[in-house]
C-alpha cells in the first residue's frame, strides 16, 4: 500500500462556484465580477429551482466541491434551500462572503442546512484601511462573522486579497488571522482583470514588499499556525513562468454566473470570441463535454508557439486565456507572463511603473462600470 | 501507546465515496484528495470510535500476511499534518 495518491481524473470537474449573484455591498476596486455586473442581463439572475437542479446535474457530472460566491451570495435569501441540496447530494459546500451581512440565526441555519466551511474575505488589518478598499464601513461586522463562524465550530478561512496599499502590514494580516482563530488563511496577491487591471498602476506592489511578505509567509507556515495552512497565490506579474488557468482549461473546474451561463473560470467572460452556453438551454454535462468555449482551450493542440515546443507545455498550458486576451489582445497567445512571450515589455513595463512612488487614485466598482466610476485616494 | 489513540477528523473534512470516479474521497476546505482502495478502507475506520490499535487489527484481517503498521502510521500521519486529523487520547 502506497498511502493515497492523486489519481485525479482529468476529464471530469472537481469544483463548481456557484456566483448566484453580482449584487454586493462592497466596492473593492480589484473586484473579479465583471465591468458590466450591474447590465441587464446579470440582473436576470437564476431562480432556486434552476440552481437546484444544476446541484444534482454538477453531483452526477464528478464535482465534488461547491463554492456559493458572488458578488454576496448572502443577497440570496434562497441560499439555505440551496446549501441543502448540496448537502443531500454529498457536495462539500464553501460559503464565500463578505461576512457583512451575517446574523447568528441565519447562520446557524446554514450550518444546519449542511454548509461545510465558510470564507470570509478581509480587506486589511486596520478598520480605516480595510474599510477604504471596501469602499464601506464593513471591517467591525467581519470580525464579528468571523466568530460567529468560530462559535458555531464551522471551519473558518480568512483570505485578504494583497497589493501595494495592504501588503506592509502582512505580520497584522496574519496577526489578526491569528487572533480570529483562522483554521484556513488565503492570501492572494491581486490578479489583474476586469476591475483591477484597470487599477493596476495604483495597486501593482513593487518587489521588497513582496520578498517581505513571502518571508512573513513561510515564517508562519514554519510556526503552523493555522491548522489547515496558507494558500498563497502568487504575484504572477513577478513569475517566470504562468499560471495555469484553474488548473487548466476546462478541465478541473466550472463557474456559473447569476444569469447562467457556464465559464471556465469566473472571468472568461472577459473573452469576447467566446459563446457561453447556459444552463437554462443546457445540461451542464453537455456544456462540460460538447461546447464550444470548453472546447476551445483545452488540451494543448491550440497552443502555437513558443509554448508548443516548451516543456512546461503541459504546466501551465500557455498560462491564463484571459490574461492573453487583455494583454495582447489574443486570446490564443502566450500569456504576457511567461518571460519567452514576445509581449513580455508588457509586464516589464507595468512592473517598472509600480516602482514609482506615486500611486494613482482607485476607480471603484460601480454599477456604471469604469469611465465615471468615483475616485478615492488613500 | 495505540490503545490509547482514536484517529478523528477535524470538524470540516468529511470521507466520501465518489460513485462517477469509483474512488473515496477525502473532502476538506478547498480541497478534495483522490483515494486508492486501501487508503479508503483505513480512512473509512477512523470513525474517533476505533483506536489505532483496532484499526490495524481489523485491516490486518482484511488484508492477511500485508505489514500494514507501518503504511497506515504513514498514511494517517501526512493527513495529520494537513490539519484534516486530529489524535484522540483516551486516558488510560
Amino acid at each position: 500500500m502506497r498511502g493515497h495518491q492523486q489519481t485525479m481524473t482529468t476529464d471530469r470537474p472537481l469544483t463548481l462556484i456557484a456566483e448566484l449573484t453580482y449584487r454586493c455591498p462592497l466596492r473593492c476596486p480589484y473586484c473579479s465580477n465583471p465591468l458590466d455586473w450591474g447590465s441587464d442581463k446579470y440582473r436576470q439572475e437564476l431562480a432556486t429551482e434552476d440552481w437546484l437542479r444544476v446541484v444534482q446535474e454538477a453531483e452526477r457530472l464528478g464535482v465534488m466541491q461547491i463554492g456559493f460566491s458572488g458578488g454576496e451570495p448572502l443577497l440570496r435569501q434562497d441560499l439555505e434551500v440551496m446549501v441543502e441540496a448540496a448537502a443531500r447530494s454529498g457536495l462539500y459546500s464553501t460559503l464565500v462572503t463578505a461576512g457583512t451581512l451575517f446574523t447568528p440565526e441565519r447562520t446557524a441555519r446554514l450550518r444546519d442546512a449542511g454548509l461545510d466551511h465558510v470564507q470570509i474575505s478581509i480587506q486589511d488589518s486596520r478598520a480605516t484601511e480595510s474599510d477604504a478598499i471596501a469602499g464601506t464601513r464593513s471591517f467591525e461586522q467581519k470580525l464579528a462573522a468571523a466568530r460567529l463562524v468560530k462559535a458555531l465550530e464551522l471551519p473558518l478561512t480568512l483570505n485578504f486579497v494583497l497589493h501595494r496599499h495592504n501588503l506592509d502590514r502582512i505580520e497584522e494580516i496574519l496577526e489578526l488571522c491569528r487572533k480570529l482563530e483562522a483554521d484556513r488563511v488565503e492570501l492572494a496577491n491581486t490578479q489583474y482583470y476586469g476591475w483591477a487591471l484597470h487599477n493596476r498602476a495604483a495597486l501593482l506592489p513593487t518587489r521588497e514588499q513582496l520578498e517581505r511578505t513571502e518571508q512573513a509567509v513561510a515564517a508562519a507556515r514554519q510556526r503552523r499556525d493555522f491548522p489547515m495552512g496558507i494558500l498563497y497565490v502568487i504575484p504572477d506579474y513577478y513569475e517566470e513562468y504562468p499560471k495555469p488557468c484553474l488548473g487548466g482549461w476546462g478541465r478541473r473546474a466550472l463557474a456559473i454566473a447569476p444569469h447562467g451561463d457556464v465559464l471556465p473560470c469566473q472571468v472568461a467572460s472577459a473573452i469576447p470570441e467566446l459563446e457561453f452556453a447556459n444552463v437554462r438551454n443546457h445540461s451542464l454535462e453537455w456544456i462540460w463535454f460538447e461546447s464550444e468555449a470548453f472546447n476551445r482551450f483545452r488540451g494543448t493542440d491550440w497552443i502555437s508557439d513558443p509554448c508548443q515546443s516548451c516543456p512546461r507545455r503541459e504546466v501551465d498550458f500557455g498560462g491564463c486565456r484571459c490574461q492573453a486576451l487583455l494583454l495582447t489582445g489574443d486570446a490564443s497567445a502566450t500569456d504576457p507572463v511567461c518571460h519567452l512571450s514576445p509581449h513580455h515589455h508588457r509586464i516589464v513595463e507595468a512592473r517598472e511603473k509600480a516602482q514609482m512612488e506615486q500611486s494613482p487614485s482607485l476607480v471603484y466598482r460601480s454599477m456604471q462600470g469604469v469611465s465615471v466610476g468615483r475616485q478615492f485616494h488613500l | 501507546m495505540e490503545e490509547y489513540t482514536q484517529p478523528r477528523f477535524v470538524r470540516g473534512v468529511r470521507l466520501r465515496w465518489d460513485s462517477v470516479r469509483r474512488q473515496h474521497m477525502l473532502l476538506f476546505p478547498e480541497g478534495a484528495l483522490g483515494l486508492n482502495a486501501t487508503a479508503g478502507a483505513v480512512l473509512e475506520l477512523c470513525d474517533g470510535q476505533r483506536t489505532m490499535g483496532a484499526i490495524i487489527t481489523e485491516l490486518e484481517e482484511r488484508y492477511p500476511g500485508a505489514n500494514l503498521r507501518s503504511d497506515v502510521h504513514d498514511l494517517l500521519s501526512r493527513i495529520a499534518e494537513r490539519g484534516l486529523l486530529r489524535y484522540e487520547t483516551i486516558p488510560e
